[in-house]
């Protein structure tokens, strides 16, 4: 019997150690976590290398299709031409394409004026507008402009807006608020769930009866005062969702400190004399962490889509700034003509919550005891 | 009856895959079961005793394969599809497993568990499937079985849960019956009893018994043959009689020599009296509330008296339920009671939580269960210094961890272990922890609860050494709490009783062993050390 005799490494394997072993063994959450890393990147360094802001309207280019290929297509050239030099008030009397640049020659009743070609300019099509000759009577002129080259990867919503950098723009936005939504509903709940679990008796009593209470509140009713009395804002999102979502993670909490609370450890800490913070501090909590972390991957999926709904709504965040709801509320108004507009945002939101519970599952199998 | 051999295991091996690559449990045995007759499969935790059996019933955890063969009367029922296995198993061959309370389903009547595989086996009809149901539970001797058909299995106590199961598994009238530690679970006088109804059955019956289990004392009084089993692989083998008379390998020579030996002297008749409780009386509350009408009150602990000198050890004997651990707990002031408590003169029963916490470092407590009494997210280290925090919060990090090498040097454990976590190390080395935990403070009394029940037979023996001699050293009192009677004959100079939350009798432990008075003590006493046969070797 070799009781006393310790054979193994000095430093020992944490039990969260055991569990990212067991997490990395399983690919779909491994693959989902790789994904979501990829996605929170793309989507905070992202926008600055799309060409375009998410705010710049491209009057020239509503709703354009998504293409690998650069816009203007050929017969957009004509188009826009013509837009530009109807400004001008003037007639088109013939155009050429050479290479990058066109030429066209203008006539007019009156006589030209050269600050004309500034309307070429201001096209979205065109830039470098340059008067090459103007004929004696001043009656007609040949300008050039260069073919602007604009990629539209996703396309362009119906204001002419890059759909790309506005995807990622509103990736920025529902990652952040499901972060920091599930952080503050996860905060609040431990420590709102673990004193009354570790209490118990009364207080348990009072404290979730007011839980009870806040549950019964109608969700979008509580958000609809928020708004009317402080207006629409960021911070508040996080604010409505992370204090409509700390109910469900309290429940969870206390049901687990309440059954810590009655395990040996506990009781041996207690006939150590160790005071109650210190057995919340260094007992209870360390040891509800692990269903906390799953709890807190499957709440970030749920916020986000709270998030949405509440866009959806028009509750949530305001124009220019924009979330994958929004995104996906105002795709949903065009699916007849302008289809790309819901299927990339809708790809990319789906797509995290899905990666988020992959990871959530995986937390759990990695995470359960009875698997040890 | 013996002699046609109607199970053999050949070349079995059981792996496990885990994360740290696989692990074999079994390595290589063989074993055979004749008809009739009881083979005893001994082992301690670990040994792969009861894997083998669950390899042979293709019931192993999704993660273990078995290689090698099972052959039951020419099928091998390692290769067995799972329709044919079913005619053989749960009929031909059935198991009852150790732990009573969790093997039977709590949403259906014991009736309804019982007819179930009869009509499914069988093709009875309801009628006939209950009737038999009766008949079965009679042969386990249930008291007023018709009324039991009804009952849930939360109504019945451990031991009439035990013979449903017992009942279960001889619905299909089996060749052999696997008993996978079938009494561990239960109080010593219940132990008795159902070896003595399985005993009973198999001469009535005439099946095989395969018996595994950890308790020679059992093996000895009930086997024909035995196995050996050290981790994985069978060590000795032979018919129980020579084996316990002559025992060939060291392992089993161990495992025959490690009942506790030694006696504990008393302390001198002037040694001051430390703890000092009169009266003491514990009350819990059941049910009650708003619409329930006034709750129902158990007393728990009802007018004990216990004076424990420096230096003494009190062993409290009893079975579960009996209020042995309520009263220990109270003493320490972990729980409410009435009655007075005093510790070296000093008055406890009025003292509050703040008042207790400068006193808990003397008044130290040792669980029975090493696996759940240390945090599972603490290092060793942490988990035996959180004391220190509490009693000598000026300590520096250092200094606390120079107490914890000291501490598990102490215990018997390599210092280094204090950078690991709880789940990396076996229950004797946890037990270890445990002890090293309350002794790192230099208590003057501790209660321990149980603290060698859940370990194997040879480290108790270890444990209960080391206990002794941290007593030596440091002058310790012990209020030692247990079940286990040879357990608490070696470390106890004094002996209370007790029952129902009352003492049933106390005094000197060679006095209460030599002349045991009561009825209820001398049960006891028969149940755990008599050795006569429950049966007669075929």
């Amino acid at each position: 019997m070799t009781d006393t005799a310790i054979t193994a490494p000095v430093v020992g394997r944490s039990l969260w150690g055991d569990a990212w072993a067991r997490l990395k063994a399983n690919k779909a959450a491994m693959f989902s976590l790789f994904y979501l890393i990829a996605m929170s990147v793309v989507c905070i360094v992202g926008p600055y290398f799309v060409p375009h802001q998410y705010t710049t309207i491209y009057a020239d280019y509503v709703r354009t299709p998504p293409s690998f290929s650069a816009y203007p297509k050929p017969e957009m050239i004509e188009t826009a031409m013509n837009d530009a030099v109807r400004r001008m008030r003037v007639d088109v009397k013939e155009w050429r394409q050479e290479d990058e640049r066109v030429f066209i020659t203008v006539t007019s009743a009156k006589p030209l004026d050269a600050r004309n070609i500034r309307y070429l300019d201001r096209s979205d099509t065109f830039d470098n507008a340059k008067l090459e000759s103007t004929s004696a009577d001043g009656l007609s002129a040949v300008m050039s402009a260069t073919i602007k080259q604009q990629y539209f990867f996703f396309g362009t919503d119906n204001t002419g807006r890059d759909l790309l950098s506005r995807t990622l723009m509103a990736g920025r936005i529902s990652l952040a608020i499901g972060l920091l939504a599930g952080i503050v509903a996860v905060v609040i709940g431990v420590v709102y769930g673990a004193t009354a679990g570790f209490m118990g008796g009364k207080t348990d009593e009072v404290m979730m009866r007011i839980v009870d209470v806040l549950y019964s509140l109608p969700f979008i009713f509580f958000v609809i005062m928020l708004v009317v009395f402080f207006g629409r804002n960021f911070v508040l999102m996080f604010l409505a969702v992370g204090a409509v979502l700390w109910l469900d993670m309290a429940r969870i909490v206390r049901g687990q400190a309440l059954s810590i609370r009655r395990q040996e450890y506990v009781q041996a800490a207690e006939a150590l004399g160790v005071r109650s913070r210190g057995i919340v501090q260094r007992h209870v909590i360390p040891n509800l962490l692990g269903p906390v972390v799953i709890y807190m991957t499957l709440l970030v999926p749920q916020v986000i889509i709270l998030e949405s709904f509440l866009s959806f709504l028009g509750l949530g965040v305001q124009e220019p700034m924009t979330s994958w709801g929004v995104l996906i509320s105002a795709g949903a108004k065009n699916i007849g003509t302008a289809n790309w507009l819901l299927l990339f945002p809708a790809f990319f939101l789906v797509s995290t919550l899905f990666a988020l519970n992959f990871i959530g599952d995986g937390l759990r199998d990695a995470l359960d005891p009875k698997d040890r | 009856m013996a002699g046609e051999t109607i199970l053999s295991v050949k070349d079995l091996r059981v792996r496990f895959r885990t994360l740290d690559g696989a692990v074999e449990a079994v390595k290589g045995i063989n074993l055979h079961v004749d008809a009739g007759e009881t083979v005893a499969v001994v082992g301690e935790s670990g040994s792969g005793k009861s894997q083998t059996m669950m390899a042979a019933m293709s019931l192993l955890a999704s993660n273990g394969e078995a290689t090698g063969a099972v052959d039951y009367r020419g099928k091998n029922l390692l290769t067995l599809g799972k329709s044919e296995l079913n005619k053989v198993r749960g009929r031909k061959i059935s198991m009852i497993f150790q732990e009573p309370m969790t093997s039977l389903d709590p949403l259906y009547t014991i009736g309804n568990q019982l007819m179930e595989p009869i009509r499914r086996h069988r093709g009875l009809d309801a009628k006939a499937a209950r009737a038999e149901a009766l008949r079965l539970l009679e042969l386990v001797k249930i008291p007023d079985p018709e009324r039991r058909l009804k009952s849930y299995p939360h109504e019945m106590s451990g031991g009439q849960r035990q013979r449903v199961m017992i009942a279960m598994a001889l619905a299909n009238d089996p060749d052999i019956l696997i008993a996978d530690e079938p009494t561990t679970a239960l109080d010593v006088t219940i132990q008795a009893q159902i070896l003595m109804l399985l005993a009973e059955l198999q001469r009535k019956l005439g099946m095989a018994i395969v018996f595994i289990t950890h308790d020679l004392g059992i093996v000895r009084r009930f086997a024909d043959r035995v196995y050996v089993m050290r981790s994985g692989e069978v060590v000795e083998e032979g018919k129980a009689d020579e084996l316990f008379a002559n025992p060939q390998h060291d392992y089993t020579k161990m495992l025959l020599a490690a009942e506790p030996t030694g006696r504990k002297a008393a302390p001198p008749d002037n040694a001051p009296i430390l703890l000092d409780g009169r009266n003491v009386e514990v009350e819990f509350k059941i049910g009650g509330g708003f619409l329930a009408g006034p709750p129902m009150l158990l007393k728990a602990v009802d007018h004990i008296s216990v004076a424990l000198k420096r230096g003494q050890t009190i062993g409290i004997v009893g079975e579960s339920g009996s209020g042995k651990s309520t009263l220990g707990r109270a003493l320490l002031r972990l729980l409410p009671s009435e009655g007075s408590i005093h510790f070296g003169g000093q008055d406890l029963s009025k003292a509050d939580k703040s008042e207790m916490r400068p006193l808990r470092r003397e008044l130290q407590l040792v669980f029975q269960d090493p696996f759940g009494s240390l945090s599972p997210r603490m290092t060793v280290g942490q988990i035996i210094t959180e004391g220190l925090l509490v009693h000598e919060p000026s300590l520096s990090g250092k200094e606390r961890d120079a107490r914890a090498v000291e501490a598990l040097r102490e215990v018997g454990l390599d210092p280094a272990a204090r950078n690991r976590y709880p789940h990396e190390f076996s229950g004797g080395q946890r037990q270890r922890i445990a002890i090293a935990r309350a002794m790192i403070l230099k208590p003057k009394v501790v209660v321990l609860d149980e603290p060698t029940s859940a370990l194997d037979r040879s480290v108790q023996k270890q444990i209960v050494e080391l206990l002794r001699k941290l007593q030596a050293d440091h002058d310790l009192s012990y209020l030692f709490i247990s079940h286990d009677l040879a357990v608490v004959r070696a470390m106890s100079d004094y002996i209370i009783v007790m029952k129902q939350g009352k003492i049933v009798e106390e005094g000197p432990t060679e006095a209460i062993f030599g002349d045991p008075r009561e009825t209820y003590t001398k049960t006891l006493m028969a149940a755990a050390i008599d050795e006569t046969k429950f049966r007669q070797s075929a």
